[in-house]
């Protein structure tokens, strides 16, 4: 059994579950522009993410694509264009920003836990100071998300005493406590020995396979072909290709077979 | 009661720092003296003096100058020394001085990387050699930024001189308030010459650590 | 002539010189307490995007870390005589010792805050954690353990700066002995003793702040070393054996 394969996902493709429906855009950039003082990174980005869809961002270093994540959760502002995320105008000068933060999850490289709270604390603390839930409500929640990842037994542990792949499955299930209506994922595995991937990619499968909208910037094409509902394919800045898993089998642009080829 | 503060008064101020320096220095150089003796004790492989520095420098260190600067100025007194104020304040400077200074640089020591040490008894130096050609060399370079910021602490320090009656600036301050009476102005200037002599002295040690910040990266 | 130490003395005056040491006590902790709180806003607003705030910020720094501590007390007591503001002398040397010790609080604090990591901080504000949230949780408590030796290790050096207060005649252990030695006429063995004082003062204080912190981050500390001890044997299983030979864990 290859190692990103799981329960649920395996219930899903066997028709079990049903997989989720497509409904309308969460997520939509329209022609976005970005620039990092005289450097340019994203020249005209455009594309939409529809509810319940995973979309995996691929490309080479500097293509734009962990810009264009950042810019959707606001951690940059953008020069041009507009985004829209679950009815929210991010681009707007007034974005309510603590709104935004609440329907969208983000999960890092480099998993940017707190050290020094345990792995609990460190979920329990956005629930706790901006969701306001009393306490109880809040380590029963940290408790849930992290059984749905696989670590319920390591609530009271600190992130120093774990593995990468578990401090990233802690980071992701930081995310979801919040219930995000869409999660971005920047290149969580990159930072990961290979033999730890397969424990986060599974839990990133399942989170699809249960209808979450997710958006990944990844170097996995194998993962992004067997799972991701499309892939957009980044070149300099812009939206270079697009299509389903197949378009890794046979690429139509140049730039595409050659990011392929060299197995970036 | 309230007189004017003339030029003659900010002349006397400015003379009196030369005082400030003569101390500072003599502090800094009997300090430095003294600090590298308690560093050697400090280090060495014999444990009574180990401990001996230890006790010198945990006492010295737990104690305020004010009250070493008595203890040597009423010492020096009541046994029939009658010395100037200078000599009994850079006694008392020397040996707090020699305290810090030989803690500073022992931690500058320590951090010397063991194989360092190692590389050179292969060579079959001898201890004294070894400190003296491999690790003192290096460890100078790291001592240089807290050397310089303590240097700055001693400048400070001179002032308290003032309490056993040597004029250095602070006291020449005092003398022209106990005329005049204005002491926001007085004490101000005081202040900014003090502060002309540290603040640049506080710069350089902040660069020297900056630089040793980006070559140890 | 030759001079006979004669300690027993001062043996009358120990109430006295016991109620200086806890009248220096008392001043420190004050000063330090309400020193590290103005030190801790000093060091956030000069990290501030406000170029003026920040400026004024570091020219604060700057002149009490380059001026002695005995002419901000002059300044300060003598200073605002001269305008008409009397304070009692105890109040004014407080007051000088806490400005003095926010000075140094907020470099130490500002050098804390600065260690943390940049993507923490990315990491709390997009779980929607508002700025003083993000400064307390995120920054502070973090800041604060990384700096801590240093932080009390000022503390140690404040309360030896106290004595200078005996200089504006205000209530402490070194005033005291002044008083003490003009009565007696036994200079020299006043001041061995008050420096013993001083000395147990410091282990006092030493003692304390060693204290504090094994209460304030000992959960974290005995817990990681506890857990990071069972963790080693579990990561690494095919070293476990030499692990339990080795004995050291």
């Amino acid at each position: 059994m290859s190692p990103i394969d799981s329960p649920v996902a395996e219930r899903v493709r066997a028709g079990e579950v049903a997989p989720p429906a497509a409904g309308e855009a969460i997520v939509r950039l329209h022609d976005v522009y970005k620039s990092f003082g005289s450097n340019p990174v994203l020249k005209g980005v455009s594309f939409e993410v529809a509810k319940g869809e995973m979309i995996a961002i691929i490309g080479a270093s500097g293509s734009g694509k962990s810009t264009a994540l950042r810019c959707i959760d606001r951690l940059e502002s953008i020069d041009r264009g507009t985004i829209e995320v679950a009815g929210i105008r991010v681009d707007s000068p007034s974005v309510d920003l603590k709104r935004l933060r609440l329907e969208v999850g983000i999960v890092f490289q480099s998993y940017n836990l707190f050290p020094h709270l345990t792995v609990e604390e460190n979920i329990m603390l956005a629930l706790r100071h901006v969701k306001k839930l009393p306490r109880s409500q809040a380590h029963e929640v940290s408790l849930r998300v992290l059984d749905q990842v696989g670590l319920k037994q390591k609530a009271d542990a600190y992130p120093e005493q774990l593995s990468g792949g578990q401090q990233q499955r802690v980071a992701i299930a930081r995310s979801l406590a919040m219930s995000p209506k869409v999660m971005l994922f920047d290149e969580v595995t990159s930072a990961l020995d290979p033999q730890l991937t397969g424990e986060v990619l599974r839990v990133m499968e399942d989170l699809a396979a249960g209808g979450m909208t997710m958006l990944l910037v990844t170097h996995e094409m194998a993962f992004a072909k067997r799972v991701a509902d499309r892939i957009i394919y980044m070149h300099q800045g812009k939206v270079w290709e697009t299509g389903s898993g197949d378009m890794l089998d046979a690429p139509r642009t140049p730039e595409l077979k050659a990011f392929l080829d060299n197995g970036l | 009661m309230f007189g004017s503060f003339t030029l003659t008064h900010l002349l006397y101020l400015f003379t009196s720092i030369g005082w400030t320096l003569v101390l500072s220095a003599l502090a800094f150089a009997l300090g430095a003296l003294g600090g590298f003796g308690v560093l050697l004790a400090r280090i060495s492989p014999r444990p009574w003096l180990r401990w001996l520095a230890v006790v010198y420098i945990e006492c010295i260190q737990g104690i305020p100058l004010l009250i070493l600067l008595f203890i040597v100025y009423f010492g020096l007194s009541v046994y029939g020394f009658q010395l100037p104020s200078l000599v009994a304040a850079g006694l008392a400077m020397m040996v707090y001085v020699s305290a810090y200074l030989g803690d500073i640089w022992r931690g500058c020591v320590e951090a010397m990387p063991k194989p360092q040490w190692e590389a050179a008894e292969c060579l079959a130096f001898s201890r004294w050699q070894t400190l003296r050609l491999v690790i003192i060399p290096q460890a100078v370079r790291l001592s240089l930024p807290p050397t310089v910021g303590f240097l700055v602490q001693i400048i400070k320090m001179t002032s308290l001189a003032s309490v056993i009656g040597f004029v250095e600036l602070t006291r020449a301050g005092q003398i022209i308030n106990n005329s005049i009476f204005q002491p926001f102005l007085i004490f101000s200037i005081v202040g900014a010459f003090y502060f002309a002599l540290c603040y640049p002295l506080s710069r350089w040690s902040e660069a020297m650590e900056n630089k040793l910040n980006v070559a140890n990266r | 002539m030759k001079y006979s130490l004669d300690f027993a003395a001062l043996l009358d005056y120990w109430p006295v010189f016991l109620n200086g040491a806890w009248l220096t006590l008392k001043m420190t902790a004050v000063a330090v307490v309400v020193g590290v709180a103005v030190g801790t806003l000093v060091a956030f607003a000069k990290r501030s995007r406000y170029r003026l705030l920040s400026r004024a910020c570091s020219a604060y720094i700057e002149v009490v870390r380059n001026t002695p501590f005995l002419v901000q007390i002059f300044l300060l007591y003598f200073g605002l005589a001269s305008v008409g503001v009397r304070m009692p002398t105890f109040a004014a040397a407080v007051l000088a010792m806490i400005i003095n010790i926010a000075a140094y609080a907020a470099e130490i604090i500002r050098a804390g805050l600065e260690a943390v990591p940049r993507g923490q901080i990315e990491a709390a504000e997009c779980l929607g954690l508002s700025k003083w949230r993000i400064g307390w949780h995120v920054m502070l408590q973090p800041a604060i353990e990384k700096v801590y030796p240093a932080l009390t290790g000022q503390f140690l050096l404040m309360m030896q700066a106290s004595a200078m207060a005996s200089q504006i005649s205000a209530e402490e252990l070194t005033a005291i002995a002044n008083t003490v030695q003009s009565t007696t006429f036994r200079s020299l063995e006043t001041y061995i003793v008050v420096a013993g004082l001083y000395l147990a003062l410091s282990l006092i204080i030493k003692f304390a702040t060693g204290l504090l912190g094994e209460y304030l981050f000992r959960r974290r500390r005995v817990l990681r070393k506890a857990a990071a001890r069972s963790a080693r044997l579990m990561v690494e299983p095919g070293q476990a054996k030499v692990a339990s030979h080795g004995g050291a864990a």
